[in-house]
């Protein structure tokens, strides 16, 4: 059965009673501890994000300090390299710190303020979300950890550096595949011991309802800006778009679409599939694996038939994740978006062309999304636009790329 | 028909001292040790928790994940820890065990499965980590229905109102997290402190049972014994990593921690 999207009613609040999506995806399966500070943020939230004043303090950060618009450009030569459809790209990194994660660290912050408290803490994965959060706690005078993977802490050596330059505590995490699953985990184990004195931000769209909305509710800038700079550009809202995002926990994504929503925009998601030959990946809306509750929220997620969360794996740290948010779930069953993934190597082979022909080099992540619309591009029309959000910047997978291609250039 | 749970209470209730209720993982570090485990400790604890252990623990400290850990390496499944559950209770049909985990494994079994495979086995109880209040009401129901206790849970950031719908809709246990933390944190408040949060919880409803979890190691222990019931986990599960750091037995060294704990609440 299809679910159904109500109109008028932002994405984020499509939920029922129990903060569910669709009716089977999100909620909050938390420990009783988390009940209380959850519902404070909740109430926090709703007030807040109907405060003018509030309104007008995060415009200000975002205009000021993450920077606002940032870039929608035409690829001109990839465009004529895949001759078929005009191939564009809003180029999220050029945000401040170099990702979409600026908009969700930003607003953390600004309601870690508000709510009195003085510590926050946060998960990563690829370690931008780390980075930013560092970046905006310095900025905000607010107390900060973050809890990052050992694998990821290896394999993304330069926004680690950032994270420590910041002034921020890095909390290795070895247990579990020691990646993005197990610092969420281990951050929110961190949370119930302090959530007294300490604010938790989840790094990406998923997690208990509040922080997905949060979430959600701050990358959605993306859009607010694009919607008007492609009226700009083309004068209206084509009628044949497509928005392509790759997916980890699917914060960029939601961002990219939400102001496109009640329009005929098509909007795929592309998730990890892993390294060509082997049978672990990252995509479980691809894959089709079954609901199941991880990080406090039903969703789409690789697990056995005993309910373990699976093994994932992908070359980008940012998508290596074993569910999915639930925005996203209710998403595809109500068959709004399309999610299709891309292989290690096809990330790589889009980083290297895209790189090649443009001014614009987008990190391994946005990389699985270049992947498909290099896929699709040549198969349509040249009045057909696709844009895909370069929602990261490949200098942080110099030392990945230098190990899988020989060489790194940007 | 009292629950071997309220039988339980009411016998420690005579004796003037509280409950002692261990925690265990179903598979650690093997089936079968798991199982002679329990049977050893029942001569000592009332009621015993069996974890069932899952890979993802959003509220375990690092002791009970080692357990987990050391339990899922080996293979362990649902159908074991029911086996496991089986054996024991064919033994000990009045001993009251509780299986305790995170909603995913029970949600993957499918919720009327999983309750029939815990009648089947004997299960006396469930807490589920991750099911709260509200969220609970339609699962806990359904066991009732079963005769399976459903253990809700407080905590120190539970509001008197939330608290008082909590036991209203409570069963014959209750469990009170002593402070905030996950299971095996070092106790970051003083025992008084947290029999002072107690005996406001009791006040609400003093004939239900109300356990303390969370933090209690040997040391603490015997401070806390005005109490209907404490529980102990994270310290016999670092005694089990312990022993098989040591290459000692885990089985017998849990006998004698599990007998310690037992005096000093006598
Ligand atoms: C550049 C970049 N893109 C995408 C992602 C994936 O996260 P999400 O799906 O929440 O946008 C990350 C996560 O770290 C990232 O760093």
């Amino acid at each position: 059965m299809s679910l159904k999207i109500r109109r008028n009613i932002p994405l984020i609040d499509q939920h029922d009673k129990n903060f569910m999506y669709g009716g089977k995806f999100g909620g909050n399966f938390i420990p009783e501890t988390l009940k209380k500070p959850l519902d404070d943020l909740t109430k926090l939230f709703a007030k807040l994000r109907k405060d003018k004043k509030f309104l007008k303090e995060r415009d200000l950060y975002f205009k000021d300090y993450v920077g606002s618009p940032t870039p929608f450009i035409k690829l001109e030569n990839l465009t004529d390299y895949l001759g078929g459809a005009q191939v564009y790209a809003k180029v999220v990194s050029e945000a401040n710190g170099g990702a979409h994660k600026i908009y969700g660290a930003t607003v953390h912050c600004l309601i870690a303020k508000k709510a009195g408290k003085k510590y926050i803490i946060g998960d990563t994965g690829a370690g931008y979300a780390g980075k930013m959060l560092s970046m905006a706690a310095k900025k905000f005078g607010l107390k900060c950890k973050i809890f990052m993977g050992a694998k990821d802490i290896k394999r993304q050596r330069p926004n680690v550096e950032a994270i420590k330059k910041n002034g921020a505590e890095i909390v290795p995490v070895t247990t579990g595949s020691q990646t993005l699953v197990d610092a969420v985990s281990e951050c929110m184990r961190y949370w119930v011991s302090n959530c007294d004195t300490t604010h938790m931000c989840v790094g990406s769209t998923v997690g208990p309802n509040i922080f997905i909305k949060i979430c959600a509710w701050s990358t959605a800038q993306i859009s607010r800006e694009l919607i008007v700079q492609v009226k700009e550009e083309f004068g209206k809202i084509p009628n044949k778009l497509k928005l392509i995002n790759c997916v980890g926990g699917g914060s960029s994504a939601a961002g990219f679409w939400n102001e496109f929503i009640n329009t005929s925009a098509e909007f795929i998601g592309v998730e990890a599939g892993g390294p060509k030959n082997s049978k672990l990946h990252a995509a479980p809306l691809t894959f089709g694996s079954k609901i199941g509750i991880l990080h406090g929220a039903a969703q789409y997620v690789i697990q056995d038939k005993e309910g373990q969360i699976g093994s994932t794996e992908s070359i980008s740290a940012g998508l290596d994740y074993p569910g999915i948010s639930p925005l996203h779930c209710f998403l595809k069953d109500s068959k709004r978006a399309s999610y299709t993934s891309a292989s290690d190597e096809e990330a790589l082979e889009a980083y290297k062309l895209v790189s090649r022909l443009e001014n614009i080099s987008p990190s391994l992540e946005p990389s699985h999304a270049f992947a498909e619309a290099i896929k699709l591009a040549p198969k349509l029309k040249p009045f057909e636009v696709i844009i895909v959000n370069s929602c990261g910047d490949s200098l942080k997978d110099k030392d990945i790329i230098k190990q899988k291609l020989g060489s790194y250039v940007r | 028909m009292n629950s071997n749970i309220s039988l339980a209470f009411q016998a420690c209730r005579r004796e003037k001292r509280p409950a002692l209720i261990t925690y265990t993982v179903a598979g650690d570090n093997t089936k079968n040790n798991s199982l002679k485990i329990l049977n050893k400790i029942s001569k000592y604890a009332d009621i015993l928790e069996l974890g069932f252990p899952h890979n993802t623990p959003i509220a375990d400290g690092g002791q009970i994940q080692g357990s987990s850990h050391r339990a899922l390496k080996k293979g362990i499944k649902l159908k074991d820890v029911f086996q496991i559950v089986k054996k024991f209770k064919k033994k000990n049909p009045a001993k009251p065990l509780i299986l305790m985990g995170y909603y995913n494994v029970i949600y993957q079994s499918g919720e009327n499965n999983f309750l029939k495979d815990c009648s089947l086995s004997g299960v006396d109880g469930l807490i589920i980590v991750d099911l709260p209040y509200p969220e609970n009401h339609e699962f806990a129901k359904k066991c009732k229905k079963k005769s399976i206790n459903f253990i809700q849970l407080l905590s120190p950031t539970t509001s008197k109102e939330r608290m008082k719908k909590i036991i209203r809709d409570s069963h014959d246990m209750i469990y009170y997290i002593s402070m905030l933390s996950t299971t095996g944190g070092k106790l970051k408040i003083s025992p008084k402190e947290i029999l002072k949060n107690y005996n406001k919880i009791k006040r609400i409803n003093p004939k239900k049972n109300l356990v303390i979890g969370f933090g209690i190691t040997d040391k603490t222990i015997s401070a806390l014994k005005s109490a209907n019931g404490l529980v102990v986990g994270s310290l016999l599960c670092k005694t089990i990593a312990n022993s098989l750091k040591m290459g000692q037995n885990p089985v017998t060294k849990l006998d004698k921690v599990v007998y310690n704990l037992k005096k000093k609440i006598l």
